[in-house]
């Protein structure tokens, strides 16, 4: 604390915290309730107003994983997010290395192309009728294919490899490395920290998947969870073989709630990872609008 | 063979293990005669030597072709009156006719209105709620508590919009929290969801909830990078708090927030297309359509292909001009612009 930082006043400082501490509630409280209420019980559901349910039970999961296509669903995203992301990585390292190596003509030519991208990227009807054009429409391949690179991700990711002293792949390929090689053994074990961001925000992508699904999907075998969640929470459909008058059906509020809650945990899961490097400075200056 | 390439991990170190004797910067010159230097060899040579970074281009270069300049052909719809049956190659070209259909449409100039309506909402309210937020975050004492306010804060960012939405149906909607409470309190049920009148100001606010914690860290990043030098000169000359955050702190983060401002008007036709695309369903055109959408239902819904194109295209067209001209307005106000 130097000098001129004076302690700002006792009712500022609380005032401040205060304020705070109730933003806090308002960011998280949404989930407590949601959480409570995917909990609820038929009782607790006619007491209508839930924080605290009464008589918790996890009878709307056990409802959402065997009743709706919630399962389906999310083995879609769980392959996307492997598959997926494993592609994501493998196209924006090989490009990302290939132009950061120097002296390639013809690689400042791609460059621009790459960087021009920011500024025109295709509307929904080009994007829709290149994949219509490529076949692809209603396969897990519209999923994967159209956003296999992040143009943002690879530019970061080039920026990043550009920063490894030259001497140190120069030495190498004087050793006779190949480009496979320095990649793999030099400029990759290097690059770990950022390798781990960019696939991270990849992977949530891939889980969040939505947009593309909407676009390009029509069998419901092929809906990844977003989609499965809209149909039970936005559009109601709270079961899968109208078994609705069910008495032994959880209030349909908790169904709904309850695939929230599984559709949000892989988030909060890997949330503590993003937020790990994040906060070090990995992605300084590099955040997607 | 693979020993050799087991580098320490820490780049700093390097320079002491390298088996080779010349100090680092004679290395490339050594063993390379000087007529042969990469500047001075052909092209073709060059390309050899590189071919496998060609290969390891090829995959990414594909991608880009096929996935971002390939559409820009698909573009000619907007002159046809495309049907992707006939395929751009056989269907009829009908000039400019989509674009007359678009202006003397109606439902356009609508769409149009409920998109920079709620832009402008956007830039009013959720714009500026980054910017103090991120003062506010700066103010804040304690290490810990800022940081649990940061992990808080930028949580929703990483929902998708399908996840948000159900949550804010469950605070808001006829079923809700809110409405329970009010219940409970003696009052009637109500349901803010789907009430037209408040579908605007219900849009910027869930963009607000979910993207204003995330927007901090350009602001703060800004923040951290003003030199604290600035401040003791300040505060030497009399300055108080607020006097600092007004005449240091803001004109330390005003080229970052032009920035932001130029991308934003940028996209003053672009609404986050699957918040809209989710909150639509019950309103009426004349609410809840935004260009995006528009573009969508007519296009991939109705078929009208040469039409939507003609949006899309416009769209764009539109967004790359106010860039072009609200990077010159930043320019003549003295600021660094975009490009």
């Amino acid at each position: 604390m130097t000098p001129w930082m004076e302690r700002s006043s006792f009712i500022g400082r609380w005032s401040l915290r205060m304020g705070m501490a109730l933003l806090a509630v308002v960011m998280l409280f949404p989930f407590v309730y949601v959480l409570a209420v995917s909990l609820s019980s038929p009782q607790d559901v006619s007491n209508s107003l839930i924080i605290f349910p009464s008589h918790a039970s996890l009878a709307a999961f056990n409802w959402v994983l065997t009743q709706t296509n919630a399962v389906q669903g999310l083995e879609v995203s769980a392959f996307l997010v492997i598959v997926g992301t494993a592609i994501n990585m493998l196209m924006t390292i090989t490009m990302a290395y290939g132009l950061s190596r120097s002296d390639v003509p013809g690689s400042k030519i791609i460059l621009w192309l790459v960087l021009l991208t920011l500024l025109i990227a295709p509307t929904i009807i080009t994007k829709y009728l290149v994949v219509r054009q490529l076949h692809l429409i209603d396969t897990i391949w519209s999923l994967i294919l159209p956003g296999a690179i992040a143009p943002f991700n690879l530019i970061v990711l080039r920026q990043f490899f550009l920063g490894i002293p030259r001497e140190l792949i120069e030495s190498a390929e004087l050793d006779g490395a190949g480009e496979f090689r320095i990649l793999w053994h030099i400029v990759l074990p290097l690059s770990k920290a950022s390798l781990a961001v960019i696939a991270l925000f990849y992977a949530v992508a891939q889980w969040n998947n939505f947009f593309d699904a909407v676009l390009f999907i029509n069998s419901p075998q092929l809906e990844p969870i977003a989609l499965v969640l809209r149909e039970i929470v936005l559009q109601g459909n709270v079961s899968q073989n109208n078994l609705t008058a069910s008495e032994f059906m959880p209030p349909s509020l908790a169904v709904q709630m309850a695939v929230v809650v599984i559709a949000t945990i892989p988030i909060l899961v890997v949330y503590p990872f993003l937020q790990k490097y994040f906060t070090k400075g990995v992605l300084t200056g590099s955040i997607k609008g | 063979m693979t020993e050799r390439f087991a580098f320490p991990s820490t780049v700093g170190e390097e320079r002491h293990v390298t088996t080779i004797d010349a100090p680092p910067g004679q290395m490339r010159t050594s063993s390379i005669p000087p007529d042969r230097r990469p500047a001075r060899r052909s092209v073709l040579r060059r390309m050899r030597r590189r071919r496998w970074v060609y290969l390891l281009l090829l995959p990414g270069s594909l991608y880009f072709l096929a996935f971002y300049y390939l559409p820009l052909l698909g573009n000619v719809s907007a002159f046809q009156d495309y049907s992707p049956y006939l395929s751009f190659f056989r269907s009829p070209w009908i000039g400019l006719d989509n674009f007359v259909a678009v202006f003397s449409d109606p439902n356009t100039w609508i769409v149009v209105r409920n998109t920079l309506e709620i832009n402008l909402l956007q830039i009013v309210f959720a714009f500026p709620a980054g910017i103090i937020l991120a003062l506010l975050l700066n103010a804040l004492p304690g290490q810990h508590f800022k940081r649990f306010m940061q992990s808080t804060l930028y949580l929703p960012h990483f929902l998708g919009w399908v996840i948000i939405i159900s949550i804010w149906q469950q605070i808001f909607g006829g079923d809700g929290f809110i409405s329970h409470l009010v219940a409970g309190l003696g009052g009637k049920p109500v349901d803010l969801i789907s009430n037209p009148a408040l579908f605007q100001p219900m849009v910027v606010l869930q963009v607000m909830w979910k993207e204003s914690g995330w927007s901090t860290i350009m602001f703060l990043a800004a923040i951290t990078s003003i030199d604290l030098s600035l401040y003791e000169a300040a505060a030497i000359d009399g300055a108080g708090k607020w006097q600092r955050m007004w005449h240091v702190t803001l004109p330390g983060i005003r080229s970052i927030i032009i920035l932001l401002l130029i991308l934003r008007l940028g996209n003053v036709l672009t609404i986050g297309f699957e918040q809209i695309f989710l909150l639509r369903p019950g309103f009426t055109t004349d609410v809840a359509e935004v260009v995006d959408t528009f573009v969508y239902s007519r296009g991939i819904l109705s078929g009208q292909w040469g039409f939507a194109a003609a949006v899309a295209l416009l769209k764009a067209a539109i967004g790359a001009l106010l860039i072009f001209v609200s990077n010159r307005m930043a320019k003549k106000f003295g600021e660094e612009g975009l490009y």
